[in-house]
């Protein structure tokens, strides 16, 4: 439980997210990582090089720290949840709480996790939808909709001449490596309990 | 797919059912293999997308420039502008670059550029920088290899005809500059017949700082007024050594081809540079005026300055006993090469049918025992007879250069009977002989002046051309041709043309410079005095006549792109930077009636570009580099009005 909470302390330094941009011009395809604190490049000046690609179809920059709210609450919130998860792992194992707790830390950060998938994909499709009317290209679908470039939650997309590729970053596998973990301690605790009490 | 027909075409021609390849219609030009009875178009061949296993630097001659060939292909990479101007990108002609090109004599937009060399370390190529001479005003260019550009050059004075150069001692210590021609020093006004015993001949030791790569003059060797023609370093046993093959021993002064070609020997001039090093250290030496230009190309501020120096150190070798010694060798010898042990030193007698090789530690013997045959102007003459390693016996006509594959073999070019003579080192036999087409100079062996060569490949470097391409014309390129050096007998795999003339060349493996090549200028670390970092920074501001205007530019816009308030007669600098930070990704700058050039901007640098509107009217101006999808849309106006007109300076991006 102890071990599992804290595998969510990797989030401050992997990145929870990937998303990678190949195209004709770049056989070295541009990057960036997600982290809960910022959006940065793979490579030193991708961040600057996708949003000089992006203004062309009217696409906002990619936002600052300092313009999105999550990059201030998901640290703390994380934060919090490894320190509840560390203290109910102490308790826990000294006795002092049920093992229950170890299933209800799960299920408050599952929730938490699907909130902040919801919320990062609810940003791509603004990301991808709201353009600059006086976009240099405007393109539309082949059934007269405006085109709209929202990267995909997960997985590959062909978009114009990009190859996009959008998967969990290291951070990711580390939170769901910490939250098995926790699933693991809950039945270890259920079956101690058993034991004890059968 | 491909691959495997290749396969299997050469698994047939192994099998001996493809005999013939000329169909008897053609008589086969490439000496005892057609390429296609073996499998030389895949040995050069270089599928789209793959890289070339050599960077090949080949002179650009009288182009004065470098060219950047990769190897086994024969691809043109770059031509790399060092001692001549360069419209192309603007090099010579931009504000930042005309420095470079600044001279004793003034600003010097050409010259001939001969021979390139590639720095080492103990003994190897290592990548950091390549040398290279100009031959007919005197400078030596330093060439950084993460930038390929050139970064400075230094001019050598009391020098003319700066030929037996650009060769570096084996960890870069100095670069030498040899005069093939003797001159008064200092320069005065005298009979041109008073030439004997009064002309010099400079030998130059420039000192190389192991950091930034920066040369300054450390001695000048005043030798007799002979013609230094070329030159190599000791290596190895021989490091601390520098020998230099003379020719006009006779010290003519006219009709050269007859005069300077009477007496049976000539010398090679050794050089203990180590002995005159620390005699130059221990105080030793003299100071003498002189004029010469340094000009040094700052990473940072993208700004080349010129350093105008007033005296240089010369030195007698009557002063430093024991330092200098000539070798006496048959008829006007052309190269001079050591092999990669250090022990045999090459004097390619051009007029000789013979090549005389001398031995190091024969020299060094007949040193300590004085076995001395005369002297000139008081520089004891070693015996021929002692010194003399072996003669490669009637190998060809014309020997000029020779080159060493690190498996104890050489390979000498003829000139005069076009072709390139295998021989073993030591035995002094020939063991192979191929045609060349037509006239080879130099040849090159990667890393073959070093201690250790990458003997797989031989560049002949060729001076006539006549009918391997098509036609074009009275006035044809050059030819190089590739030899595979790995067998027995040397192949011929690959014509291909070069620019210029090259002289001489050099190799490296690609994966010891392509890893470390730059792509962009960082913008954070752009230091140029009229940069503009920053869009709240972009202006135009006059100063009498001078209007100069801090712009920038990135996909696919100038800022600003409508300027008013110039007027006819006025000096217009246009300052731009390049605010993109992706690779590849240069723009161009070019304005109707520009006198001088258009400029290439690279990614983070600043460049200015002089123009001076004649006319009234409004103006456009236009990125070059096809940049981007919009890049027909990078353009702006100048509005010129007349002298006397009273608009003041605006300047806009966007506005209506």
């Amino acid at each position: 439980m102890i071990i599992g909470s804290l595998l969510l302390l990797g989030l401050f330094k992997f990145p929870l997210w990937n998303i990678m941009l190949g195209a004709p011009q770049y056989p070295q395809p541009l990057g960036m990582d997600i982290y809960i604190q910022g959006i940065q490049g793979v490579e030193e000046f991708d961040i600057q090089n996708i949003d000089g690609i992006n203004h062309y179809i009217g696409m906002k920059p990619i936002p600052k720290v300092e313009e999105m709210w999550e990059f201030d609450v998901f640290p703390k919130v994380i934060g919090l949840m490894v320190a509840l998860g560390v203290i109910i792992g102490i308790l826990g194992f000294l006795g002092k709480v049920s093992y229950k707790w170890f299933l209800g830390w799960f299920i408050v950060m599952s929730i938490l996790g699907l909130l902040g998938m919801y919320d990062f994909n609810l940003w791509l499709i603004e990301y991808g939808t709201d353009l600059d009317p006086k976009a240099i290209m405007k393109l539309e679908n082949p059934d007269g909709t405006p085109m709209t470039y929202k990267p995909p939650l997960i997985g590959y997309q062909k978009m114009l001449n990009f190859d996009v590729d959008s998967w969990p970053g290291a951070g990711a596998y580390m939170i769901l490596t910490g939250m098995l973990l926790t699933v693991v301690a809950f039945f270890v605790g259920k079956k101690e309990y058993k034991k004890e009490y059968n | 797919m491909k691959k495997s027909i290749n396969i299997l075409i050469s698994a047939i021609m192994v099998a001996g059912l493809v005999s013939c390849n000329d169909g008897g219609t053609k008589k086969s030009k490439s000496g005892s293999q057609g390429g296609l009875a073996t499998n030389a178009a895949e040995r050069v061949y270089v599928a789209p997308g793959e890289h070339d296993e050599f960077y090949g630097f080949m002179s650009g001659g009288f182009s004065g420039q470098l060219g950047v060939y990769g190897l086994p292909s024969g691809r043109l990479l770059k031509v790399l502008p060092v001692f001549s101007q360069n419209p192309e990108n603007g090099w010579g002609y931009t504000e930042e670059t005309k420095p470079m090109l600044n001279t004793s004599f003034g600003f010097v937009p050409w010259d001939d550029s001969h021979h390139p060399d590639i720095s080492q370390t103990e003994g190897v190529l290592d990548g950091r920088w390549i040398f290279i001479n100009g031959n007919n005003t005197p400078r030596i260019a330093r060439i950084g290899l993460e930038s390929f550009k050139t970064e400075e050059i230094i001019e050598i004075p009391n020098s003319a005809g700066n030929h037996s150069s650009s060769f570096i001692t084996e960890n870069t210590e100095y670069v030498v500059a040899g005069t093939r021609f003797s001159v008064p020093v200092p320069q005065k006004d005298m009979s041109i017949n008073e030439y004997k015993g009064n002309f010099k001949g400079a030998l130059t030791f420039i000192k190389v700082d192991q950091e930034s790569g920066r040369m300054n003059i450390k001695f000048q060797l005043m030798m007799p007024g002979f013609n230094y023609d070329l030159s190599h370093p000791g290596r190895d046993k021989s490091h601390g050594w520098f020998f230099f093959t003379t020719y006009n021993t006779e010290e003519a002064h006219s009709l050269l081809e007859v005069n300077a070609s009477q007496n049976d020997k000539d010398f090679i001039a050794a050089v203990n540079w180590k002995k005159i090093e620390e005699y130059v250290n221990n105080g030793g030496g003299k100071k003498v005026p002189a004029k010469y230009a340094h000009n040094v190309l700052d990473e940072h501020t993208h700004t080349a300055t010129s350093t105008m120096i007033d005296e240089v150190l010369t030195v007698d070798p009557l002063e430093v006993p024991g330092a200098v010694y000539f070798l006496p060798t048959p008829k006007s010898p052309h190269g001079c090469d050591v092999d990669p042990t250090g022990e045999y030193i090459i004097g390619n007698g051009k007029l000789s049918a013979d090549l005389t090789v001398h031995s190091f530690t024969k020299m060094l013997d007949a040193i300590e025992n004085k076995k001395f045959d005369g002297e000139a102007y008081g520089i004891p003459i070693l015996n021929f007879e002692d010194i003399l390693a072996g003669v490669v016996k009637q190998p060809g006509l014309g020997p000029l250069h020779t080159e060493f594959d690190g498996k104890g073999n050489a390979y000498t070019t003829f000139f005069i009977s076009s072709e390139v003579v295998k021989w073993k080192v030591g035995t002094w036999e020939v063991l192979d002989r191929q045609p060349v087409f037509y006239s080879v100079g130099h040849g090159m062996i990667p890393g073959g002046n070093s201690r250790k060569p990458f003997g797989k490949y031989f560049v002949a470097l060729n001076k006539i051309t006549k009918d391997r391409y098509l036609p074009t014309g009275p006035e044809l390129t050059q030819s190089a041709q590739l030899f595979d050096i790995t067998g027995d007998k040397m192949e011929l795999l690959l014509d291909f043309p070069t620019i210029g003339e090259p002289h001489y060349a050099a190799a490296i493996p690609a994966e010891m410079v392509a890893p470390k090549s730059r792509k962009i200028f960082k913008l954070a670390e752009n230091k140029h005095k009229y940069a503009v970092l920053d869009n709240s920074d972009v202006r135009v501001e006059r100063d009498g006549k001078e209007v100069h205007i801090y712009m920038n530019m990135i996909r696919s816009h100038f800022n600003p792109d409508n300027i008013e308030g110039v007027k006819v007669g006025d000096k217009v600098y246009f300052h731009i930077t390049n605010h993109e930070q992706d690779f590849d990704v240069p723009h161009g700058f070019a304005v109707i009636g520009a006198n001088n050039a258009e400029m290439l901007i690279m990614p983070g640098a600043t460049e200015t570009l002089v123009w001076e509107p004649k006319q009234v009217g409004v103006w456009p101006f236009y990125c070059t580099d096809f940049c981007s999808a919009l890049h027909q849309e990078m353009q702006g106006y100048v509005r010129v009005s007349p002298a006397d007109s009273d608009i003041e300076l605006s300047w806009t991006l966007g506005e209506d």
